[in-house]
């Protein structure tokens, strides 16, 4: 039984890797309809730079919030800005997705030139200690990690739901036409969404950086499964992602330790397959859609 | 208030508009009567910058206004319900009423137009809660315009409301618009019944193949024959 819960605890603490990771992803595509395949880079990027602050300023990796959030706000921006606003109007979207790729590829190479393909190691600050609740065992970095994507996603919904700004962003991504009409300027809207996407995995990438070693190619990594984790919570539902979150940190989990932890990711695309078959609009497509982005 | 002169318009390579030139006056209620495609919802969109003219100038209070973008333009006051109705569907019929009110200069007075809009609009106060695609085509409409007096137009637009209407909610949709007109708003107004808007309204201009051919007063029209064949069928 404590084995279980352990197993169970353990898939839990992984969706909420899941989830701090794929929220900006869910965020950019429920409003401005672009699938960043640059999403993951964006998150290599910023583990960089938590690796750069905390190892040549001495500082806690979690103090790096502080400038990697607005860097990568700043990056988003840009992308939507000199990237994908030029493409919009090109209708077809295989152009936006050749973008994304292109500039995944390019910033996965020019971080092989800038930190070359060795590991980067950034500095625990006793975030990989385990503490013991009774019988279970989690590292404080990954509690911290849950924490921090549980209080994003409710954050989230709530400026979504419950604020003017919000409402002007769910109006674009439910009639960008009407949007106009209202007076919303819909460019800075989509702009100031790929800013805020880019800035969530910028909060994920200080969380992450004290777990996992750092290297060029960790975004393609990670960004797989936040993939799946979208598109199981409906594609653009942010409290459908968080709950595909959980529920792919616990397939990971329970067949990691019940069938053999070679077949993790058997199980994981598995289960992504089978309800993509079943339910193709997503495990909460349409039915909840917390912050009823699309 | 507004003055189109030698507006030149349409859609990338494709010109819509030749020449066009109208004006609304403060308190007007103009109409644009044209046959399908003739290019009315081309006007609106460019008068509202969703759409850029490629000649010719547009003027609001005097001022220039051609190169604005519909933000601009709606923050001036300029609002456009459009054809279809084109609601936020996943909102509440009450957000979509707070959206009406986003542009700076209806926001602070939100919850008093709120009152104000909803006394003209009864059935759309007890809606207020439900989700705007699950009304009927009526109510949708009502919503759309209710929605539109929520920015606190100065000049307001009307894009073929009674569009794909049962006749019943026509004549409530027109009940709407002529005490929406007896406030003194001032309208422009595009609408497939003829008919009914030449009566409501003070003037009108007839556009076919992008061009006005014809303005004259609302009065004069309905006694034009070209008008009387062509438009209402007489
Ligand atoms: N988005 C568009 N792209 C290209 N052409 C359009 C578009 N919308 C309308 N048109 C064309 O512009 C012309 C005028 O259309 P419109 O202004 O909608 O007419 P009306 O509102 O008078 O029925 C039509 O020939 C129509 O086919
Ligand atoms: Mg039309």
């Amino acid at each position: 039984m404590d084995v279980f819960l352990q197993v169970v605890v353990n898939g839990l603490l992984l969706g909420g890797l899941f989830a701090i990771t794929s929220v900006g992803l869910t965020l950019i595509f429920g409003i401005v309809k672009v699938v960043n395949f640059a999403h993951g880079e964006f998150l290599m990027i910023g583990m960089y730079a938590t690796f750069l602050i905390s190892t040549k300023l001495g500082l806690h990796p979690y103090a790096a919030v502080a400038a990697v959030v607005p860097l990568l706000f700043v990056l988003g921006m840009l992308t939507q800005k000199l990237l994908i606003e030029p493409l919009m109007s090109a209708r077809n979207h295989d152009i936006q997705i050749f973008a994304t790729v292109g500039l995944s590829t390019a910033l996965i190479n020019l971080a092989l030139l800038l930190f070359g393909a060795d590991i980067a190691t950034t500095p625990a600050y006793g975030l990989r200690t385990a503490i013991e609740i009774g019988p279970i065992r989690m590292l404080v970095g990954q509690i911290v990690m849950f924490g921090v994507a549980t209080a994003l996603v409710i954050g989230l919904h709530f400026f979504l739901q419950r604020t003017r700004s919000g409402r002007g962003i769910r109006a674009v991504a439910q009639n960008r036409a009407a949007a106009q009409l209202m007076g919303i300027n819909v460019s800075r809207v989509y702009m100031i969404t790929f800013g805020l996407g880019a800035a969530c995995v910028g909060l994920a990438a200080c969380l992450v950086a004290p777990l996992y070693p750092t290297s060029p190619g960790i975004g393609t990594y990670f960004v797989l499964t936040a993939f799946v984790v979208v598109v199981l919570g409906g594609l653009g539902s942010i409290g459908g992602a968080f709950l595909g979150a959980m529920i792919i940190g616990l397939i990971d989990s329970l067949s990691g330790f019940y069938i053999g932890s070679d077949m993790r990711e058997v199980a994981v695309f598995g289960v992504f397959l089978l309800i993509l078959i079943l339910r193709p609009q997503g495990l909460f497509g349409g039915r909840l859609k917390l912050s009823h982005v699309s | 208030m507004l003055e189109l002169s030698g507006i030149h318009s349409g859609y990338g390579q494709t010109t819509i508009l030749q020449d066009v030139s109208l004006t609304v006056t403060e308190g007007e209620v103009v109409t644009i009567v044209g046959a399908n495609g003739a290019g009315k919802t081309t006007t609106l969109r460019t008068i509202s910058g969703l759409l850029k003219p490629s000649a010719g100038t547009i003027r609001f209070d005097g001022k220039d206004i051609t190169k604005l973008s519909s933000h601009e333009t709606v923050e001036l006051g300029i609002t456009m319900i459009p054809e279809g109705r084109q609601l936020f569907p996943d909102m509440t019929v009450r957000e979509n009423l707070l959206m009406g009110a986003y542009r700076k200069g209806a926001q602070a007075s939100q919850s008093q137009l709120m009152d104000e809009v909803l006394a003209l609009f009864p059935r759309v106060e007890e809606r207020l809660e439900q989700k705007a695609n699950s009304l009927s085509g009526g109510e949708q409409q009502m919503v759309a315009i209710a929605r539109g007096l929520m920015a606190k137009p100065r000049l307001l637009m009307f894009d073929e409301p009674s569009l794909g209407l049962a006749p019943i909610i026509v004549s409530q949709v027109f009940d709407v618009i002529d005490s929406i007109v007896k406030t003194g708003a001032t309208v422009l107004i595009v609408e497939q019944n003829v008919f009914h808007t030449l009566k409501a309204a003070d003037r009108g201009y007839v556009l076919e193949n992008g061009e006005v051919v014809l303005t004259d007063d609302a009065d004069a029209l309905l006694e034009n024959p070209h008008v009387r064949k062509a438009y209402l069928g007489i």
